[in-house]
């Protein structure tokens, strides 16, 4: 040690050091053929279609693996149309669904798409029971029953049967959710491991049909979508396509002012406004199915009491928010359903109305207001519509304290019924009504020990019987229009007595290179495709 | 971190034994190395229980079926005794298995070999950079003790200390990067640059060298040396404010006044004689230093979209990921372990006063 | 002072500056003066403690000083940038960022303190007592030490932080969870040092328990370094909890916490720069504070660096 003197050392380090005072920096932008997105990829905990559920997942899984119905990324007004299904036909009874599959369309691994890799597909999301399985399990398919009900008669055709007669579109708005995602099963087979059905491989591999396959998964950091020529749906403009994990808006705004990135997609409002402001930028809006509500814990004796119930729903400042630190982020929206969905209702019958909120609360015996607590996740926007309605409460005599902790600690508590009032989001599942009924206006059963974690109903034991039945009698019902007047009638009733003060739509805006053309988000019904983008 | 100096250095007055004790410290070390680790992890797997976030939640999410949640919970083991899935998995520790993270779907050590070569090349340089201001301007506050340049070397030194580092980070990010372009921006390359390199080292700085790609070593470079310098700055306040102290202590020595004397010129006498004796715990302290920032600074890297091991074990505890996070706390305490062990034999080899 | 009609012919600077003192109170405090008068000559720990003063006095005249309801919020004048109306501008709420900054004030000394006079007498007690027995109960006390030495800081906080909840008490209990280990490290040193000198024995011989002697005879000697090192500390401290703050793991809103402050305004750092800046400044503030205060203090009472 003593051998090496310090000078030395330091003269190593200066060496080591120098050449970064000459590092120039390149004056970056990204290649044309390839497509670079900001977003926040945390949340993608798996690439397999069974077990994917949350936004970056979805979207990465949109882009490689194909379904039996699809929507067209352009025209997603127009519902779902034929995927690697060509057609269907529907029994009389309306419980058996015959698929005819399209020819000549292959996997990237070169095999042929076929009715059994369909069925074989399906069954597994059954059988694996991972946590998005509920999407095709309500159809009365089980672990046990799988491989009859979903069934591929020969190469080219696939009959599905379900329990009961269900609203035609209910059933093929279900097969368009990631979960309807079609594998390569023959490649999956080969790495299954212990009767997984490959689902150990799949987490972190692609056995598709679509535009782009999985290059390379780095969680919490990026990851890569390649080409794979010939797509059967069309021309594919991007070469590659990355998305970058970058958690913060600023930072993303920089990137995309400097052409590092493409597309950001969590600019704040501040940062939208000043890129839409920039010249070689442009920013998009698409109304999203993300709905923003505040719910009351009917176990609480104060909140349960109607009248209350009402007041509180006069004392958001739904307007306030919107133009302000909401701004272009959401819309106000007071129903159960995302606007854009079938059945949708446009109503907005609640605005801020303190005068009116003070006489409802003295009427029902709190006219000097009460105390409360409200539970929301660390996340900002969250945390300001909390402050927000912690001010305005408190313009009624309603003193609020805010509980604020980790997405996973706030949920804890609400799914246990431990809340006062809960301030959250919800988003639907699939693009289908009873997605959001079946969550919003379906209790079956309020027991503590009934445990209906994901009904949103139950978390805030509000007990309904009555509206649990036309919920139910909705989605059964295989004319349209009776069907959307159906759920019109139940989100009225829901909006007058319901715990649940539904304020806000989500609207997702979008800051990319004006260059960058047809980049589709999904808006509510789906998530976004890569494979129409052109630069 | 100044305890652990003061204390080894009094140890050292106190202790004037030759190599067998240093023998039997070192089995002592090795024991007691091995305890702390246990203790680590049992520390860690009780915080992991206790805390309010339940694991199978993080894994399922908020719409699974009470089937699927009650599947998950038992493939997760969470229903046998604690001490026994401690116990399992003190077990596969042993053994090199860190378990499956819940998150990335994939082993815990692989998952920590991608990230700790990040937070190790940050590390690195920001060491670097502390080292060579942080030194020289210790060693010449120390000359001139009292002066308007030590005064200003200390407060430049204070201000490093006493900024927070997510606004400095934020600010050096739009000014030298969005207004200036200095540097490149965040991420470790830029992305065409990505996953050009074959994995060796997983330091884009070396794997570079070493595939013979020098764009993306100059483009890394332009990548790392904003939060580097960002974290040099602390490191090189808590380095050059040690090593005014250390100099000065030499600075009275007679040995000194002796090498004067005997005409040596003033730069000798400082840069060689007196650096010399003072290297001994000033590398001590950089070596603290620099197991501080192997923690890896998860504010640090969120702001530079960073992947480094400080983000990752932060992610893993909010989601309730016991296997990423105690392997990462393993990782980190192994790594601090180890840089104090270095440090402390340094002392008892090298003090020229044990000798 | 009770001396004074002693020395009513001296002058005070004599009667304060005299080698001679003529009690035992008499030299405490000629000591303590005669460091004041060298502190007192250091521009820059004297800048640290005025600033501290100043702290403490906006915490004292927060309600006076305030121009507006920290908490009253106003859509309508979001973001507004300083102004005469907004000395420090408005935040996303439409909330007054000065009137916050000076409310906040005393959450800052609410921490600092917290953490000031618990986590150093914790170690303290530790460090000596491990120091002083030596043996099995210096291994088992210094390992405990060592373990929480090892885990990475901000880890150990945030899963202290999450398993108690969110909150301005969970965080300060999470950040006096973390700052202990090296106080007993130092306290330990210094014991190890003092434990076989003469006076201790000596008072050992008088027939003093063990806790008496750490206590009376260990505690006072250790107490100047711990003192040094707990300004220098603080802000560390400081910035650990905005830090917390920063991931919502701190006081809760509305409380106008400067971490949590900076963490909701960095959102508009790129065209609002004040809503994060302002806070951020304050903090930087307080902590320069601390440390100025602190390097003061270790070059008048750290041997070393004085008698060079």
């Amino acid at each position: 040690m003593k051998h090496i003197s310090f000078a030395k050392l330091l003269l190593a380090s200066a060496c080591i050091a120098a050449p970064m005072a000459f590092a120039a920096p390149l004056q970056a932008a990204t290649p044309a053929n390839m497509l670079v997105i900001a977003n926040r990829i945390d949340d993608i905990t798996s690439v397999d279609p069974a077990e994917i559920f949350e936004f970056a997942g979805s979207d990465m899984a949109r882009n490689i693996y194909d379904k039996l119905v699809m929507f067209d990324p352009l025209h997603l007004e127009k519902g779902y149309g034929p995927g690697l299904a060509e057609s269907w036909t529907i029994s009389e009874d309306g419980k058996t669904f015959t698929f005819k599959m399209r020819k000549g369309i292959k996997f990237h691994s070169g095999n042929p798409v076929t009715a059994r890799d369909a069925a074989w597909s399906l069954q597994r999301a059954v059988i694996l029971k991972m946590t998005p399985s509920f999407i095709l399990t309500q159809f009365g398919f089980n672990k046990d029953n799988a491989k009859e009900v979903i069934k591929a008669v020969d190469d080219e055709t696939l009959v599905i049967t379900t329990d009961k007669k269900y609203a035609t579109s209910f059933v093929l708005n279900c097969l368009t959710a990631t979960i309807g995602g079609i594998i390569d099963s023959k490649l999956a087979m080969e790495h299954e491991k212990d009767g997984d059905m490959g689902h150990d491989w799949l987490k972190t591999h692609t056995a598709g049909s679509g535009a782009f396959t999985l290059k390379v998964w780095k969680p919490n950091e990026s990851y890569t979508l390649d080409r794979v020529d010939g797509y059967w749906r069309g021309n594919v403009a991007m070469k590659r396509v990355i998305v970058r994990h970058i958690p913060e808006s600023a930072t993303q705004r920089l990137l995309l002012e400097k052409g590092d990135i493409d597309v950001a997609r969590n600019l704040s409002p501040e940062d939208m406004a000043a890129v839409a402001a920039k010249d070689g930028l442009a920013v998009d809006k698409e109304l999203r199915g993300r709905i923003m509500y505040f719910a009351m814990n009917q176990k609480d004796p104060i909140l349960s009491k109607p009248k209350v119930r009402t007041a509180m729903k006069y004392l958001a400042d739904y307007d306030g928010m919107v133009n302000s630190f909401l701004k272009g982020q959401y819309a106000v929206h007071q129903a159960f359903l995302p606007r854009t969905y079938m059945g949708e209702l446009a109503d907005k019958p609640y605005k801020l109305d303190i005068a009116k909120a003070k006489s409802l609360l003295a009427e029902a015996g709190y006219a000097d207001g009460f105390k409360v607590e409200m539970i929301v996740r660390n996340a900002q926007e969250r945390v300001e519509i909390a402050q927000s309605l912690q001010n305005t409460f408190a313009k009624a005599g309603i003193k609020s304290t805010i509980q604020t902790g980790t997405g996973k600690q706030i949920l804890g508590i609400y799914r246990a019924r431990k809340h006062q009032i809960y301030v959250g989001a919800w988003g639907p599942d699939y693009p289908d009504p009873h997605t959001n009924a079946d969550t919003f206006a379906s209790n079956p059963d309020n027991r503590d020990e009934a445990k209906l974690t994901g009904k949103l109903a139950w978390r805030n034991s509000w007990d309904i019987p009555e509206m649990t039945k036309e919920t139910k009698a909705a989605v059964q019902e295989t004319d349209r229009d009776k069907r959307a007047a159906m759920y019109v009638k139940i989100q009225k009733e829901h909006q007058k007595t319901s715990p649940f003060a539904i304020m806000f739509q989500k609207i997702e805006p979008l800051g990319r290179r004006a260059n960058v053309k047809n980049f589709v988000m999904g808006g509510a019904i789906s998530a976004a495709y890569y494979w129409k983008v052109t630069k | 971190m100044t305890s652990a100096i003061e204390e080894t250095e009094l140890e050292r007055r106190t202790n004037a034994s030759p190599l067998p004790r240093i023998l039997k410290n070192l089995t002592g070390s090795v024991l007691s190395i091995a305890l702390t680790m246990i203790g680590l992890l049992a520390v860690t797997f009780i915080i992991g229980r206790v805390m309010p976030i339940d694991p199978v939640l993080a894994v399922v999410g908020d719409k699974a079926s009470k089937e699927v949640y009650d599947a998950a919970y038992k493939a997760m083991g969470l229903d046998r005794p604690l001490l026994v899935q401690f116990l399992i998995y003190l077990k596969d520790v042993a053994t090199g298995n860190f378990g499956v993270s819940t998150l990335t779907a994939r082993p815990v050590a692989e998952d920590i070999a991608r990230v700790f070569p990040a937070t190790l090349e940050l590390a690195t340089i920001a060491t670097l950079l502390g080292v060579v201001i942080g030194v020289p301007a210790g060693v010449i506050a120390a000359i001139k003790k009292g002066s308007w340049i030590d005064q200003l070397i200390r407060l430049v030194g204070l201000f490093g200390y006493s900024m927070p580092v997510f606004w400095l980070g934020l600010m050096g990010l739009l000014i030298f990067y969005g207004k200036l372009d200095w540097v490149a921006g965040p991420g470790r390359v830029d992305v065409f640059y990505d996953d050009i390199v074959p994995y060796v080292t997983g330091m884009i700085l070396i794997d570079s060298l070493l595939a013979g790609e020098f764009d993306i070593f100059f483009n890394a470079i332009s990548h790392i040396i904003l939060p580097a310098f960002l974290l040099g700055y602390y490191s090189l306040a808590y380095i050059s404010r040690m090593t005014r102290s250390f100099m000065l202590e030499q600075l009275g020595q007679e040995y000194i006044t002796t090498a004067r004397v005997k005409g040596l010129s003033e730069f000798t006498v400082i840069w060689k004689h007196g650096l010399r004796n003072v290297m001994v715990p000033l590398i001590t302290v950089i070596a603290l230093s620099y197991a501080a920032l192997l923690e890896g600074s998860v504010l640090t890297e969120s702001i530079f979209a960073w992947p480094g091991i400080g983000q990752y074990i932060t992610i893993a505890l909010f989601s309730a990921d016991m296997a990423a996070v105690l392997g990462g706390t393993v990782v980190i305490g192994v790594v601090f372990i180890a840089l104090n062990l270095f440090s402390d034999l340094l002392y008892k080899i090298v003090d020229p006063r044990a000798r | 002072m009770t001396d004074m009609s002693q020395t009513h012919h001296q002058s005070w600077r004599q009667w304060l500056t005299t080698d001679e003192p003529t009690s035992r109170r008499h030299a405490a405090i000629v000591q303590f003066y005669l460091g004041w008068l060298s502190f007192r000559s250091n521009i820059l720990a004297m800048a640290g403690l005025i600033i501290l003063l100043f702290l403490v006095f906006v915490w004292l005249f927060a309600p006076i000083l305030a121009t507006h309801d920290p908490l009253a919020q106003d859509l309508s004048l979001r973001l507004l940038p300083p102004s005469t109306e907004h000395y420090f501008g408005t935040d996303a709420l439409g909330r007054d960022i000065y009137s916050r900054i000076v409310y906040g004030s005393g959450i800052t000394l609410y921490i600092v303190t917290l953490v000031a006079v618990t986590a150093p007498v914790f170690g303290l007690l530790v460090g000596t007592v491990a120091g002083y027995l030596g043996g099995w109960v210096d291994t088992v006390l210094m390992r405990i030490t060592d373990i929480f030495l090892a885990f990475p800081k901000l880890i150990l906080a945030l899963a202290f932080v999450s398993a108690l909840g969110a909150g301005l008490e969970n965080a300060v209990l999470a950040l006096i969870l973390t700052a202990w280990p090296p106080y007993t490290r130092i306290a330990r040193a210094e014991t190890l040092t003092i434990r076989n000198s003469e006076f201790i024995d000596a008072v050992r011989m008088q027939g003093a328990g063990t806790m008496h002697i750490i206590m009376r005879h260990i505690w006072p000697l250790c107490i100047s370094s711990i003192i040094v090192r707990v300004t220098l500390d603080m802000a560390g401290v400081l910035l650990t909890a905005a830090g917390l703050g920063f991931l919502g793991l701190g006081a809760q809103p509305p409380t106008p916490e400067w971490g949590a402050m900076i963490s909701f305004g960095r959102k508009f750092i790129l065209d609002h720069w004040w809503v994060a800046t302002m806070p951020g400044l304050a903090i930087f503030t307080v902590s320069l504070g601390f440390n100025l205060l602190g390097d003061g203090l270790r070059d008048l009472l750290d041997p070393k660096g004085s008698k060079s």
